[in-house]
């Protein structure tokens, strides 16, 4: 039997009982949209995190100096200056994986311009750092080695402090004071937004890690090579954990320490803390997905059982089309289409809907939703297995009566 | 060799315990070109008989050849193969489908045997003409008469050009012009496109324009006559008109 004919059939039997298709059709409406929406409130989440793992800066792993221990009295980490500009360096030669590594100082200053002033973060940093941080400039240029090595008295300007010091004005050229230091602006960092906990990342000023500690952060010549910490960018996500380990066994060995000694510093993956909730935000839509599954079961049942009214009231039809030489197949052939059909029909609706809904509920309750492709495919997809999984034990039934009974049945 | 050949035919129905003997050997043959009447009271075995012969049902004994086909070891689909190509049913409560032309009703066995849409909608169209209702092609079978509907239903047992048309009790549910009308169709196809025609009917009126009659009685065949002077159906609508 062909297909077009038999589409045809199924769309003719469909609307004789329009209002009883549609109902059976809006078990499957609802499934399919409930579905959608919920995979689409639960991938929203994900890409949420996913993009904060980015603002950070990808495959970046953090080196943060050590606890000392003093007369049995440990202290936290960052009580001790142990890490230094060579071990920064010695990281970037030596580790295979590693694209980048600086060492950077924060401190905080209060900054002016004209009649302006702000106080905010002062990063000293390598020329690396916007490489690591995964951060493009919006105007201007960044410091370069020839910076570093003069010390000179220039800036990079986060967006929230050029806001505050310049409006909407170009801050390109001017010259701000940094602890009363002059210092020329070069370049205009992008907007990075809020980091997951909440710190505006935009507030911040960077300028040459050998000029901070000369001019604004104010560094004893004992301890000029030390850092405050060494950020590390890696070629790809899988070397992070092999990278750490090598980072840690070279620093141990350049720190000179026994194995009974603990380590004097601390190698963190942020991408560890973010693995975990977006493992988290993944469970949540597969828990989702899978309680919008439960109202797709209940429709496929639905078109089930609609199916079986309908192969009873059509049994004198089915004896006529096997009189008149349909195989068994042709019979479970077109009860099977016309389920389909009819599960289909629902699914694409529900796909509207799904779309709709997650639509209003981004608008709503301001959640960021994600439609994918594959979630559309996958939907699609598993309406026309419920069409065929469902159908089959009517189309079955049908295609295996008595043709004689079936003739005869009033 | 015979058209139709059945030779010691026999069914049994169980009925829970109860066995029901409805044919009880039945043996008999019916040449091409032939127009049977099977007759009999209810209970007969002339249904069980006719149902055999369709091939919508086998025997539990005995053995049914059809045009050289031993028919009677055939499974479901080889005999939907048989019924699709060289039988023709026409019932007594017509059995169109409702909601669907004429035309489509008519084109419904080529569904099952590979006809182009084109090729379908031809043969359709020509095999209505045949019966007289052109010009009714996409008339639902509600807005048809009795009569125009079993030649709708005449027309689709045609469709695949069998050799053998078998009609239970085809005049059942039409009034006596009607009826006559019908068999007037009946004996054109017999005369003149040479199709065996056997027609199970209790009338002895109906029986009358065919030329052999088969007499069942408690799954036997009690009488088997060729008549030689049948009546003619299409004489006697040009008389009523």
């Amino acid at each position: 039997m062909y297909a077009l004919a038999s589409i045809r059939i199924a769309l003719r039997a469909l609307r004789v009982n329009k209002m009883r298709s549609a109902l059976t059709m809006l078990g499957i409406i609802i499934g399919v949209g409930a579905v959608i929406a919920m995979v689409a409130v639960g991938a929203g989440a994900a890409a949420r995190i996913e993009e904060q793992i980015a603002s950070i800066g990808s495959n970046l792993l953090m080196v943060l100096p050590g606890a000392a221990t003093s007369g049995g009295m440990r202290m936290g980490f960052g009580s001790t200056m142990t890490l230094t500009e060579d071990d920064a360096k010695a990281i970037a030669t030596e580790i295979p994986g590693v694209v980048a590594a600086g060492g950077s100082m924060r401190g905080v200053a209060q900054l002016v311009f004209g009649n302006q002033n702000w106080s905010t973060a002062v990063q000293g940093t390598s020329t690396d750092y916007i490489l690591i941080r995964d951060w493009d400039l919006a105007a201007g240029r960044f410091f370069t080695q020839e910076d570093l090595d003069g010390a000179t008295k220039v800036v990079a300007l986060g967006q929230t402090v050029s806001e505050n010091l310049f409006g909407d004005g170009d801050p390109i050229g001017q010259i701000i004071r940094i602890k009363k230091v002059p210092f020329t602006v070069i370049g205009l960092l992008v907007r990075k937004g809020q980091s997951s906990w909440g710190q505006d990342q935009d507030d911040v000023v960077l300028i040459p890690l050998s000029t901070a500690k000369k001019r604004v952060l104010g560094v004893s010549q004992a301890n000029a090579r030390f850092v405050g910490v060494i950020q590390i960018k890696v070629a790809s996500p899988d070397l992070l954990s092999d990278v750490q380990q090598q980072v840690i066994d070279l620093l141990r060995q350049r720190h000179r320490l026994q194995p009974y000694q603990d380590n004097d510093f601390d190698v963190r993956n942020l991408a560890e803390s973010f693995a975990a909730q977006a493992e988290s935000s993944r469970t949540m839509t597969l828990l989702l997905g899978a309680i919008a599954s439960v109202s797709l079961l209940v429709g496929g049942i639905g078109i089930m059982n609609i199916m079986l009214v309908s192969v009873t009231e059509r049994t004198r039809e089915i004896g006529l089309r096997m009189a008149v030489g349909a195989r068994s197949r042709d019979i479970l052939g077109q009860f099977l289409i016309e389920a389909v059909t009819l599960a289909l029909i629902g699914g694409i609706l529900g796909i509207l809907l799904g779309v709709g809904g997650s639509t209003l509920i981004a608008m709503l309750a301001n959640w960021s939703t994600l439609i994918t492709p594959v979630s559309i495919a996958v939907a699609f997809g598993s309406s026309a297995f419920i069409g065929i999984f469902f159908g089959y034990y009517p189309a079955h039934k049908a295609a295996f009566l008595d043709p004689i009974e079936a003739l005869r049945y009033e | 060799m015979s058209l139709i050949e059945v030779d010691g035919l026999t069914k049994i129905y169980q009925m829970g315990d109860v066995a029901v003997e409805a044919l009880r050997g039945v043996t008999v043959s019916i040449d091409a070109r032939e127009f049977v009447a099977i007759m009999g009271p209810s209970g007969s075995g002339k249904s069980t008989f006719m149902n055999i012969l369709g091939c919508l049902d086998k025997p539990t004994s005995g053995i049914y050849s059809l045009d050289g086909q031993n028919v009677s070891e055939m499974n479901r689909d080889e005999l939907a193969r048989i019924r699709n190509r060289k039988l023709g049913f026409v019932f007594q409560t017509f059995n169109l489908l409702a909601r669907t032309s004429a035309l489509e009703n008519v084109e419904l066995p080529l569904l099952y045997n590979g006809a182009s849409s084109r090729e379908r909608h031809a043969r359709a169209l020509a095999c209505l003409q045949q019966v007289g209702l052109q010009g009714r092609e996409h008339h639902h079978p509600n807005q048809l008469s009795g009569g125009q509907q079993q030649r709708v239903a005449i027309a689709r047992a045609l469709i695949n050009d069998p050799p053998i048309l078998l009609a239970d009790e085809p005049t059942g549910n039409l009034d006596s012009r009607t009826s006559v009308e019908i068999l007037a169709i009946f004996q054109r196809l017999n005369r003149e496109n040479g199709i065996t025609v056997i027609l199970v009917t209790h009338e002895p009126d109906i029986a009358a324009y065919t030329s052999r009659h088969i007499l069942f009685r408690d799954g036997r065949i009690l009488k088997d006559e060729r008549i030689e002077t049948a009546r003619d159906a299409a004489a006697e609508v040009a008389a009523l008109t």
